[in-house]
């Protein structure tokens, strides 16, 4: 890491670089055949080009034609596409729904799960039953959640509901946008709390006995122990969290989404994913659908690429 | 630090009844009637038309075509779920042997390849993924339902990761036993990776099972509507009726949600370590 950076130019030069070069072998010795490794690597090539690569380059290749609804031909038309899709006013506001989203949920699935992982880790007494009940929950389906979630705010017979009202705020999911947005938030969050929990757990459990101990005597006050000590240690878990509850939130809460907006997404909050759902299929608009598609990805590469490089820096590999 | 922590038990409890009361709830409604739970909100005490209301969801014929039946979806969520499953143990370890195990021409070319599919999820090539789908005739079929959902990397990265794990010397004493790499495959690796393989099975098994987005688009044939399709065709029915059959529903997702709850569980430590010792 830091001999490249002293040694190459530019930070995408580096990137590159550092993925064409041969990687360190993954074994000492290795077998030395010449056909062998294609026969056993195949099969999964096999099916990453035709269902991932064709239809990635299909979705680059359609956003930049309008297709003729029924059947008859595309037209080229540029970057007509993105700057329509870009240019929207419905776009930008579902984009900032989008981002909203996925701060709040990711925000607080992680820190519900560190809180639960931490209590988990400090009681001896009955961790692996509360380990079990989260680990049920991890298992639940996103739109099953989203079915409970439903009943949960139904206008009928849903408790949050007859709970808000007691507060003299008349929830109406489904119909109001903001009140649909809390349920669809809170029902995210509490199907992504479990995973957060398990691995921060396995993360604090695997922290040696001695580091503890060594802790404990340095510091005697407990909170600023755990975020000295403790805190860094946990960093490359919580980092490969970060970036997967940032995915959990942008990509799996689809299922969450299409129960709880129930089809009618025009005056629903939606994310953009779902978005691209909508104007491909419900729509037919698919130079539309692919050009957004195109833009999630490069929404995902960028946040991945910026996000191993810019804490890679600040995280501990202990 | 063995003493009782009251006020860490209090906020574990919460936290886990705020977790674990839905799925309760859920359960205990769908043993109630429709009436019932019209009237008196969810339960979360058992009731006495549980066995009644799973047989009708279970073998009433339901759809449009009549063709689909609870015991029918549940049959294609299993299909997936093990075919999924299966296909990504057999492919995922394949490839990661000769990525891992052989040196040739290609192979950080090969593994780049394979890796990127890690950073685009299905979700944001669904459309043209249909569309190849449908010029290849897979729509409407388990092969269709299945091959799309293998295409990407995460059984390779857990095989490879465990791969490197073990230790050189294993190859350098089968070498000189003479084995070539098919035989140290299964003679060396297939054991030591069985752990492995059960805990990557069930993280599988699990992920196929509760696919939705992909099933929903492939399948407008009710014969390979699965349990989480059914879901969103019971909530489409929903619209207008006088009493909606709340009990059926969440009978519905009680049969959805239970399997994948019970596999978990039961299979907990392997599960646990398949997820977290992926991640190194």
């Amino acid at each position: 890491m830091t001999n490249a950076a002293q040694t190459s130019p530019g930070p995408i030069r580096r990137w590159i670089a550092r993925a064409t070069v041969r990687p360190e072998p993954a074994k000492r010795v290795q077998f030395d055949r010449p056909l062998l490794p294609w026969l056993f690597l195949a099969p999964q090539l096999a099916v990453i080009f035709v269902f991932f690569y064709w239809p990635s380059a299909q979705a680059i290749s359609s956003s930049f034609y309008i297709e003729d609804p029924f059947g008859f031909g595309a037209t080229f038309v540029g970057f007509d596409n993105y700057t329509d899709a870009l240019g929207s006013a419905e776009y930008r506001h579902i984009a900032s729904f989008t981002a909203i989203f996925t701060v709040l949920v990711t925000a607080f699935s992680l820190g519900l799960g560190l809180l639960l992982a931490v209590k988990a880790d400090q009681v001896i007494r009955a961790r692996s039953t509360y380990r079990t009940a989260m680990i049920s929950v991890y298992a639940i389906a996103p739109p099953v959640a989203g079915l409970i979630g439903m009943m949960l705010f139904d206008q009928h017979i849903g408790p949050f509901v007859k709970l808000a009202a007691w507060f003299g705020w008349e929830m109406k999911v489904g119909l109001n946008y903001f009140d649909t947005a809390f349920a669809m938030i809170l029902v995210s969050v509490w199907k992504q709390v479990p995973y957060n929990f398990i691995f921060i757990l396995s993360g604090l459990q695997g922290i040696p006995q001695s580091v503890r101990e060594a802790a404990l005597i340095d510091c005697k006050n407990g909170a600023r122990r755990f975020f000295t000590a403790i805190l860094p240690l946990l960093a490359p878990t919580a980092f490969f969290l970060l970036i997967i509850n940032i995915t959990y939130a942008l990509f799996d809460t689809f299922a969450v989404i299409d129960v709880m907006v129930k089809d009618k997404a025009a005056n629903n909050p939606i994310t953009l994913v779902y978005k691209v759902y909508v104007d491909g299929f419900r729509g037919n608009d698919i130079g539309g659908s692919s050009a957004q598609s195109v833009i999630l990805m490069l929404v995902v590469l960028v946040l991945t690429l910026v996000q191993f490089r810019w804490l890679e820096r600040r995280v501990h590999y202990g | 630090m063995n003493r009782i922590r009251p006020l860490d038990h209090l906020i574990l409890i919460l936290g886990t009844l705020f977790m674990v009361m839905p799925v309760v709830v859920a359960i205990m409604t769908s043993t109630h009637t429709a009436v019932e739970i019209h009237t008196g909100g969810l339960q979360i005490l058992p009731g006495n038309d549980g066995y009644d209301t799973y047989q009708t969801v279970l073998t009433r014929q339901g759809g449009f075509t009549g063709q689909v039946t609870g015991a029918r979806m549940v049959m294609n969520s299993l299909i997936l779920g093990l075919g999924f499953a299966i296909g990504k143990i057999v492919l995922s370890m394949a490839a990661a042997y000769a990525l891992v195990y052989f040196r040739f021409r290609f192979a950080t070319l090969m593994f780049w390849v394979i890796f990127t599919t890690l950073l685009l999820p299905l979700e944001v090539r669904i459309m043209p993924s249909y569309q190849v789908m449908s010029q290849l005739g897979l729509l409407n079929s388990y092969t269709g339902l299945i091959l799309p959902l293998l295409a990407s990397a995460t059984g390779t990265f857990y095989f490879r990761q465990f791969f490197k794990s073990i230790p050189d010397e294993l190859l350098e004493a089968a070498r000189i036993d003479g084995a070539g790499p098919v035989k140290f495959f299964i003679d060396v690796i297939l054991p030591l990776s069985k752990t492995m393989m059960a805990a990557i099975f069930i993280i599988m098994f699990v992920y196929g099972w509760n696919q939705y987005l992909w099933p929903m688009l492939m399948t407008t044939d009710e014969r390979f509507f699965t349990l989480m399709r059914g879901i969103k065709q019971i909530l489409q029915v929903w619209v207008g009726s006088q009493i909606p059959d709340y009990n059926e529903a969440f009978a519905l997702a009680v049969l959805a949600l239970l399997p994948p709850v019970l596999v978990v569980v039961v299979f907990q430590r392997w599960f646990i370590k398949g997820l977290t010792e992926s991640d190194k």
